[in-house]
């Protein structure tokens, strides 16, 4: 594959006397979908949030070359890593569109971010119906697409999708997973944390499987749909 | 009915006094949740700057300074310098290296920055009030049938008015103003947008507090006696304000000062001035007990 852009070495954090991750590795290579799977408090999250620097952390994180470590949360986005945290995160009080503008809040290229945003209601027509809307009146799935489409008006060169399918109705987790493969075809290199261990192993190029803040396996998604250790635990036959 | 007219101005008035102070409280609590008791003594330093630079320009400049519209201006504008530098110094100093504390610590904190400001300013300014020279000339404007709308009034009002609308331009039209709201619903998230939180929460305390230093002068000029004690009261009244209104709620720091004030003036012309202060707090409980979140706020779950 190509080239490795986020490259994570034994990863620890620890919340109080809680050991949350035990020296958590992966790597994600330029242009690839790779998943993080596994139950409730394994420790999925946490990941993400380290790498996003919103938890100190031991072990090492570089992206493109280059150490995470010690760089503060709002200083990602400006070196290529957009991160839709867990629950969504939209801000409800804030219209449909100043939530969107809010994810370009970095940057100044008026005519790139009309662009930009024209581009997330392609994806999303949705969201364009709503844009005067207060965030917090949409549907939980329109939600996640505002969180979506916040992320991606950052410009990522990794966008990190925590939970996307989280208390959304299969229909709309569908639509969902497709948008995320299409967001990937068009050159967005994605980090996906999920439970749904199904969909996101059929849309991802490789995936680990994080049990109690360890990597106990990984694979090519397909070869994990058809572990019979990811099956027994993760898919109910 | 000409009476209640000429206190509804006056009330109105001291109103949008409580209001710019009532700002100040509601902003940085809408932002860190934190009810920050040194701002009333951000207000009391904002009136001794006024004070010190209007004698200081006063001397100075001798007779060529007139009280006036630019005498005004020029010591609302240190005024409102001053109470900045002192609301960001405070921020960066006694509150930012608490922010992963529990919020009753950094409450604990703000207490005790008061306590210190009021005391060091007795040190400092001398306890004995001062009175706050005249910066503008006070006199009435239209005088008809009882009713006398004066300079002052007119002025408090306007000036109240003008930062009100600044104040809502800036939160709701301007880059800044969608982070600031970004930071108060959600601190992380916003973070991971890209926005400096820290300077974004500095940024805030820099204007609440500004806001606090035009109120200073508009008390200065009306009520024209300061102490280093003066922001005790008035400061506490001004968050009553902020609370009655729902605190967090721009809006309702504006309304409950405009309350506050009216019902004061209306207390003292028409029942006794001895409840002027017990008014403020039995507003405060009457309006708890039906809106315990305040006229305007909204009921919000504790998030867990």
């Amino acid at each position: 594959m190509s080239e490795t852009i986020l490259d994570v070495k034994d990863l620890n954090v620890k919340y109080g006397a809680i050991h949350a991750l035990k020296g958590v590795s992966f790597t994600v290579a330029k242009g690839e979908v790779v998943s993080l799977i596994g139950a409730n408090g394994a420790g999925k999250t946490t990941t993400l949030r380290a790498i996003s620097g919103m938890l100190p952390y031991a072990g090492s994180v570089s992206f493109r070359g280059e150490s995470l470590k010690g760089v503060p949360a709002h200083d990602l986005i400006g070196r290529g890593i957009c991160h839709s945290p867990e629950g969504r995160g939209v801000f409800p009080n804030l219209t449909v569109m100043e939530n969107i503008e809010l994810g370009a809040y970095t940057r100044k290229d008026r005519d790139g971010i009309a662009a930009d945003i024209e581009h997330c209601f392609r994806l999303f027509p949705r969201l364009e119906e709503r844009v005067k809307q207060a965030a917090g009146t949409l549907s939980g799935g329109e939600q996640q697409m505002l969180a979506m489409s916040r992320a991606l008006m950052g410009r990522p060169r990794l966008l990190m999708l925590d939970e996307p399918s989280l208390g959304l109705a299969p229909l709309i987790v569908a639509q969902i997973f497709e948008i995320v493969k299409k967001i990937n075809s068009e050159g967005t290199t994605v980090l996906l944390v999920e439970q749904n261990a199904r969909m996101a192993l059929k849309i991802s190029h490789r995936a680990y499987v994080v049990e109690t803040g360890k990597i106990t396996l990984s694979g090519t998604g397909q070869d994990l749909l058809n572990d019979h250790r990811v099956i027994e635990s993760y898919l109910g036959a | 009915m000409e009476d209640f007219i000429q206190h509804l101005i006056n009330g109105v008035s001291l109103g949008s006094i409580y209001a710019l102070i009532a700002l100040g409280y509601t902003m940085v609590y809408g932002i860190l949740q934190l009810i920050n008791f040194a701002h009333s003594e951000v207000y009391m330093l904002g009136a001794f700057a006024a004070y010190y630079t209007a004698i200081g320009l006063g001397r100075a400049l001798g007779a060529d300074l007139e009280p006036g519209i630019v005498f005004f201006g020029i010591v609302l504008i240190v005024a409102m310098a001053a109470c900045g530098v002192a609301g960001l110094t405070i921020e960066r100093f006694a509150y930012r290296p608490l922010r992963q504390a529990p919020k009753l610590n950094t409450l604990i904190t703000a207490i005790g920055v008061s306590l210190f400001l009021q005391y060091t300013g007795q040190v400092i300014f001398g306890a004995d009030p001062k009175s706050f020279p005249t910066v503008l000339e006070d006199r009435s404007l239209v005088s008809s049938g009882g009713i006398d709308l004066r300079l002052f009034d007119v002025t408090i009002l306007l000036t109240g008015v003008a930062f009100m609308s600044g104040l809502h331009y800036l939160i709701h039209r301007t880059k800044t103003g969608k982070a600031m709201r970004a930071v108060s619903t959600n601190r992380q998230v916003a973070s991971l947008m890209g926005i400096n939180t820290d300077k974004i929460i500095s940024m805030t305390f820099l204007i609440g507090s500004s806001l606090a230093g035009v109120g200073s002068v508009l008390v200065g000029m009306k009520y024209p006696q300061i102490d280093p004690l003066m922001g005790l009261f008035f400061g506490l009244k001004a968050f009553v304000a902020a609370v009655l209104g729902g605190i967090g709620n721009l809006a309702g720091a504006v309304l409950g000062g405009i309350i506050m004030g009216l019902s004061e003036e209306m207390v003292v012309a028409y029942l006794s001035s001895t409840y002027r202060d017990a008014l403020a707090f039995g507003l405060l409980i009457v309006i708890l007990v039906f809106r315990p979140a305040g006229l305007l706020g909204k009921w919000q779950t504790e998030k867990v």
